[in-house]
């Protein structure tokens, strides 16, 4: 009895133990892994096969023949192209705007003294949990009211400003030491040339963490132009392919949609991996989430 | 920041008096300067967010369909609700989708955070791999899903057949629909909620389990009573986020279901956008839209006046 137990010991010290659940630990994370990267793998697989190979029964995972073709045949299926151009048009612009009014009034808020600072900045706190969903209709009359529906301002304009992005520059702003303004002030830079040499500088973490977060919301975003865009023009990415799933066919072209599906994610994804950093730590220090 | 904000408000002094203060002398240029900086922002906001949100509570009241005037109708519109089948529905449909979506991705989420919270190799690389899904743009990872779950030549149910189960139609199954788009959901949108969880796990101070683990305490007491109550700061802060994001979700309906079949998955969002968007019902869509606003903000207060309950330390940190 004795000697089992220290042969148990021994066989499991804590070391052992720790490199079993480790080893553990990897075959959970790899199945869930699987999981959470089959749906793309999915997609990127069906993109290269043919109408036959896409409902043959069953299903093969690696395409027999790969059809390359399918993508200049899903570019061209719709306007694509102009989409490409609208989306990136759309997102170019928010980015610069939101990074332009948000730091400027970030540094407003957080170093300039005025009457009624405090107040107006309450009310910007107060009212970045309303959601979305209660300004659709009022904003949309007002659009047309503007003679805005169905062109690109309507889903840039209204924004340029944010809240929350104007909220977290603020945050961080006040953190800046004041020592090194001040420095800047007594050497007679005016509040203009101070925020644009020294606090634009220093900002430029939460400057990244705000350009990566609204680049990947506008590219995605899909409810707001669906309401506003209808003519094909004007329409961005995510309006082409949500419409180009549902154009009639006798056998949905699902290859097609694959291929297109695959490249209107890649620039997103690209996006994420290049600035992964600053995402990350955008959402845990705001907790502000992408998407919809 | 409460406490920045006293200061600043702080004296008897009259608004008007401050103000003119503020325009003379030395601080005159810093007044000015904080004005222009404001300007563009505030302005946007104004004509953006504060009027569109005044303006609603008109639309509420009026029966709008934007070809004739609107025609001021009172409460019209609320009794309407009262007696519409199909609001109760998407109602319940936003409850549900809400109440079952959160909770189970935040089971999960949270012991994803505890896998990845181990020090080992390649964490980055899973904590990537979960997070693909949630900044891929939803109609894409809708479009793909919808595919995934074609009954005949989807994924699962081949999968499924390896087993000798005959799956469900999915998305095209009243029952099934809603668990459908929840399961979608989730794939898309739990490395939010994981990621969070990791921080909140990070911040744990080591020390706090060495002396656990000295007082004897075995792996679960340790998580029972050191993880679990230093992790509820986060859980809130998940929970709070993720319901209200929830409960305006829009897009995967949208795209993977379009609300289908037989309004089994339509919520509220999307009974909103019918009204105003397809029946140019602008008045109705704006009463229903307040419900939203309403649901939301209770769903807010309420888990904050519960915070104290299970929130450790929540009195002190409420910024």
């Amino acid at each position: 009895m004795a000697n089992a137990i220290k042969l148990k010991d021994s066989f499991f010290g804590q070391k052992q133990v720790k490199l079993l659940t480790d080893l553990l630990v990897y075959v959970v994370l790899s199945i869930v892994g699987v999981i959470f990267i089959m749906p793309f793998a999915w997609m990127v697989a069906n993109s290269f096969k043919d109408l036959r190979g896409i409902y043959k029964f069953p299903p093969e995972f690696i395409p027999e023949t790969w059809h390359f073709e399918n993508y200049t045949e899903a570019w061209t299926a719709t306007h694509f192209d102009i989409g490409f151009l609208n989306s990136a048009l759309v997102a170019a612009a928010v980015v610069l705007g939101q990074l332009i009014t948000a730091s400027l009034a970030g540094y407003s808020f957080a170093r300039l003294r005025y009457p009624g600072r405090d107040k107006i900045f309450l009310l910007y706190i107060s009212l970045m949990m309303v959601p979305f969903t209660v300004l659709l209709i009022p904003l949309y009359i007002q659009m047309r009211a503007f003679g805005w529906v169905s062109t690109l301002q309507a889903v840039i304009v209204p924004f340029l400003f944010t809240p929350w992005g104007t909220f977290m520059m603020r945050q961080f702003m006040v953190t800046i030491p004041r020592e090194l303004e001040d420095a800047a002030r007594i050497d007679g830079c005016g509040f203009f040339r101070t925020y644009w040499l020294i606090i634009l500088p220093l900002t430029k973490p939460a400057l990244a963490t705000l350009a990566i977060f609204t680049f990947v919301n506008t590219w995605n975003s899909y409810q707001w132009p669906l309401i506003v865009l209808a003519k094909p023009k004007v329409k961005t990415l995510p309006l082409l392919l949500a419409s180009f799933q549902n154009q009639s066919a006798m056998r949905t072209p699902w290859h097609l949609i694959m291929a297109a599906s695959t490249f209107v994610v890649v620039p997103v994804l690209i996006a994420f991996v290049v600035g992964q950093k600053y995402y990350v730590r955008g959402i845990v220090t705001t907790g502000i989430k992408g998407g919809g | 920041m409460a406490a920045s904000m006293a200061s600043a408000g702080g004296g008897r002094r009259s608004a008007l008096d401050e103000f003119k203060r503020a325009f003379t002398g030395l601080r005159r240029g810093e007044t000015i300067a904080g004005y222009l900086f404001l300007a563009p922002n505030f302005i946007g906001f104004i004509i953006f967010l504060l009027f569109p949100i005044c303006f609603a509570f008109l639309i509420m009241l009026t029966d709008w369909s934007l070809a004739k005037p609107p025609q001021f109708v009172g409460l019209e519109n609320f009794e309407t609700m009262v007696n519409d089948r199909l609001f109760w529905k998407s109602l319940g449909n936003s409850f549900y989708y809400t109440f079952v979506a959160v909770p189970t991705g935040i089971f999960i989420a949270f012991w994803l955070a505890l896998a990845l919270n181990r020090k080992m190799r390649g964490i980055i690389f899973f904590r990537t791999i979960y997070f693909l899904p949630q900044i891929t743009l939803t109609v894409a990872a809708a479009t793909i899903w919808r595919w995934i779950y074609q009954p005949e030549i989807g994924m699962i149910n081949h999968m499924l057949d390896w087993f000798g189960i005959d799956g469900p139609k999915w998305i095209h199954d009243t029952q099934w629909a809603m668990p459908s788009v929840i399961i979608m959901s989730n794939w898309q949108g739990i490395g939010f909620a994981m990621l969070i969880l990791l921080a909140g796990l990070q911040g744990i101070p080591e020390e706090y389990y060495e002396a656990a683990s000295i007082d004897g305490a075995s792996g679960w007491q340790r998580m029972r009573y050191v993880t679990l109550p230093m992790l509820t700061p986060a859980l809130f802060f998940v929970v709070v986020t993720s319901l209200i994001g929830a409960f305006q979700s829009f897009d995967q309906f949208f795209v993977l279901t379009q609300g289908g079949p037989a309004h089994a998955t339509t919520p509220l969002t999307l009974y909103i956008f019918q009204n105003a968007f397809t029946f140019f019902k602008m008045g109705y869509g704006a009463a229903l839209a307040s419900v939203v606003f309403v649901i939301i903000l209770i769903i807010t207060i309420v888990q904050w006046r519960l915070a104290r309950r299970w929130v450790i330390g929540f009195e002190d940190n409420d910024d």
